[in-house]
């Protein structure tokens, strides 16, 4: 192949090339996220000094009661004590919850998104199916903060769902059970990551070849049998990168329960927060994201493999 | 009518998609500290009243230069990674390539409090410098995203014929490809510039006692009296934003067709 030629040419292999081209990128993703990974989850066995970590080796940041230790006449004592996250109930709750929230989210937000990308898919002609990806991704660029915030006034006491209402006549109070729970979370994340559903399923069914559908239909099967054993088995993958990249970062969401939760709706990323920041527990927190993210992975992996069948390609 | 029930609800679902950006200049405009309904009437005195917010300027400053900053840094390395894995074969490229596009999927606040773990660690004071390192690391996979796509579609005989007229890798990449790929590039740095502007962990996290645009925000949240200001500054923003990318959607668009690929829709 004359492109082989030409690098051999140059004096440079193929993966050399590849590699020196690659280079700074990686170097930086190494820098600024391989190695700060590795050091958080180094942290959650270490032990919590005053303004310092000291590097003895423990696991009760994850079971069992840690020491907190001070400074104390020249000497580190152990002062305070806490429990690490599996042994803490609030660090199970929010755990637990957050993960709930996110199954939630995703649920709702992938079946909700489905129908839309099957629209512009099947029924959009093809010069305006660009638009219609421009104007579904649009919102999700537009300023993150402000769009959550406004949920709570679509929701809220004198928001607009409870004046619609009122004016309508249908309630003569408005509804206080909309704002400020897990319910106001999942209607806003699955929101906030609506484009995120439609895109992946969107390109899975722009793939798939239409003559299959026809052929189904041809050898007498109803179109809605048609979809169920030919578009959706086929769209498959589409919905599971949907699933996924829904769900993993929805799990470590700050903004949104911090705004719309209320006291009952705080999830773990709120929990690493204030370890981080306010407690100044850099073991415990790195415990606390270390923890969530095992949690995520392992949901992530008993799902990929409950829908292996779908993954494999083409025989 | 084909698709009737489909369009109705596809209709429908970009009507609630939209509904919060819809309602924020009607509060923008709106009469009232309060942010609710029944509305009061027309004012711009939000408007005017954000214009002697020291702290809000302060914000716009730093925002705008670790914007700036981000969507140059990130776009380089974009252009980088894209090139490398849409033209070369290389070893262990599927891992570094998933390391490198991770922050898509990442939870952020896990990224954010590593870096700032890290930071803290090798005594890196934290300011605009760590919130730009932490930018540049959200924005980069969506440059290399809108990138590959322009890379993808490039004839690769268009190069081999400028090695076969002499002209070196470098020349090459000047001449040929980086005009084709130009396109692609303003929409990544557009796009980038936009998700810099409306970031708010890695700021909130890593920026000490800098303030950005979503950090001001997002503590203004907490008095109910200023919310009304901000419903004017987010009218402003998304109008911007709205701005940018149209613009760069239409030089990711023309750059498809520039290179002869089939434009297959948005940007992820």
């Amino acid at each position: 192949m004359s492109s082989i030629k030409s690098s051999e040419r140059l004096g440079r292999s193929e993966a050399t090339s590849g590699l020196m081209l690659i280079s700074p990128t990686a170097i930086f993703a190494f820098l600024l996220l391989a190695a700060p990974l590795a050091t958080i989850l180094a942290y959650s066995f270490m032990a919590d000094g005053y303004l310092t970590i000291i590097p003895q080796f423990q696991t009760c940041n994850y079971i069992g009661t840690c020491f907190s230790y001070e400074m104390k006449d020249g000497v580190l004592t152990a002062a305070k004590e806490y429990n690490g996250v599996f042994s803490d109930p609030l660090a199970q709750t929010l755990l637990v919850r957050s993960l709930g929230v996110s199954l939630m989210v995703t649920l709702v937000t992938v079946v909700l998104a489905f129908p839309v990308a099957y629209f512009v898919s099947f029924h959009v002609a093809a010069d305006k199916k660009s638009l219609w990806l421009f104007l579904i991704t649009i919102p999700f660029w537009t300023s993150y903060l402000v769009r959550v915030f406004l949920w709570k006034v679509i929701l809220g006491y004198n928001g607009v769902i409870n004046s619609a209402l009122m004016g309508l006549g249908i309630i003569t109070e408005p509804i206080t059970a909309l704002n400020y729970n897990v319910g106001a979370i999942v209607t806003t994340l699955a929101h906030a990551y609506a484009p995120f559903a439609i895109l992946p399923i969107f390109v899975a069914l722009e793939k798939i070849d239409r003559s299959f559908l026809e052929a189904g239909l041809d050898l007498g099967e109803s179109a809605f049998n048609t979809f169920r054993r030919v578009t959706l088995p086929l769209a498959m993958p589409g919905v599971i990168s949907a699933t996924l990249i829904v769900f993993i970062p929805t799990v470590g969401d700050y903004v949104t329960p911090n705004l719309v939760g209320g006291p009952e709706g705080k999830l773990v990323a709120n929990l690493i927060q204030l370890q981080y920041m306010k407690l100044d527990n850099y073991p415990l927190g790195s415990a606390t994201a270390v923890s969530a993210m095992l949690l995520v992975a392992i949901v992530s992996l008993i799902f990929l493999f409950l829908n292996r069948r779908y993954l494999r390609g083409p025989k | 009518m084909k698709g009737g029930w489909f369009r109705g609800y596809a209709i429908v679902y970009l009507f609630v998609l939209y509904a919060p950006i819809i309602l924020l200049p009607i509060f923008a405009f709106n009469d009232s500290a309060i942010v609710s309904f029944p509305l009061a009437g027309f004012t711009t005195k939000w408007f005017t009243q954000m214009l002697d917010e020291p702290t809000l300027h302060e914000a716009l400053k730093n925002s705008l230069f670790i914007a700036v900053s981000t969507s140059i840094i990130s776009t380089l390395l974009g252009v980088l990674a894209a090139r490398a894995s849409t033209r070369f074969v290389f070893p262990a490229k599927g891992a570094i390539m998933g390391l490198i596009m991770l922050p898509l999927v990442l939870p952020e606040i896990i990224a954010a409090v590593s870096l700032l773990v890290v930071f803290l660690g090798i005594g890196m004071p934290l300011g605009l410098l760590t919130i730009i390192l932490g930018h540049v690391l959200v924005c980069t996979p969506f440059s290399i995203a809108i990138l590959s796509a322009a890379f993808q579609s490039l004839d690769r005989s268009l190069e081999e014929a400028a090695y076969d007229l002499g002209e070196t890798p470098l020349s090459t990449f000047y001449l040929i490809i980086l005009p084709l790929v130009m396109p692609g590039i303003i929409s990544s740095l557009l796009i980038t510039f936009t998700i810099s502007l409306d970031e708010f962990i890695m700021a909130f996290f890593l920026g000490g006692t800098n303030v950005t645009l979503p950090v001001y925000i997002f503590t203004q949240f907490r008095f109910p009296q200023s919310v009304p200001v901000i419903m004017a500054l987010g009218t402003i923003l998304v109008l911007l934003s709205i701005t940018l990318l149209a613009i760069a959607e239409y030089f990711r668009r023309r750059g498809i067709a520039k290179t002869g690929g089939k434009n297959t829709g948005g940007f992820l």
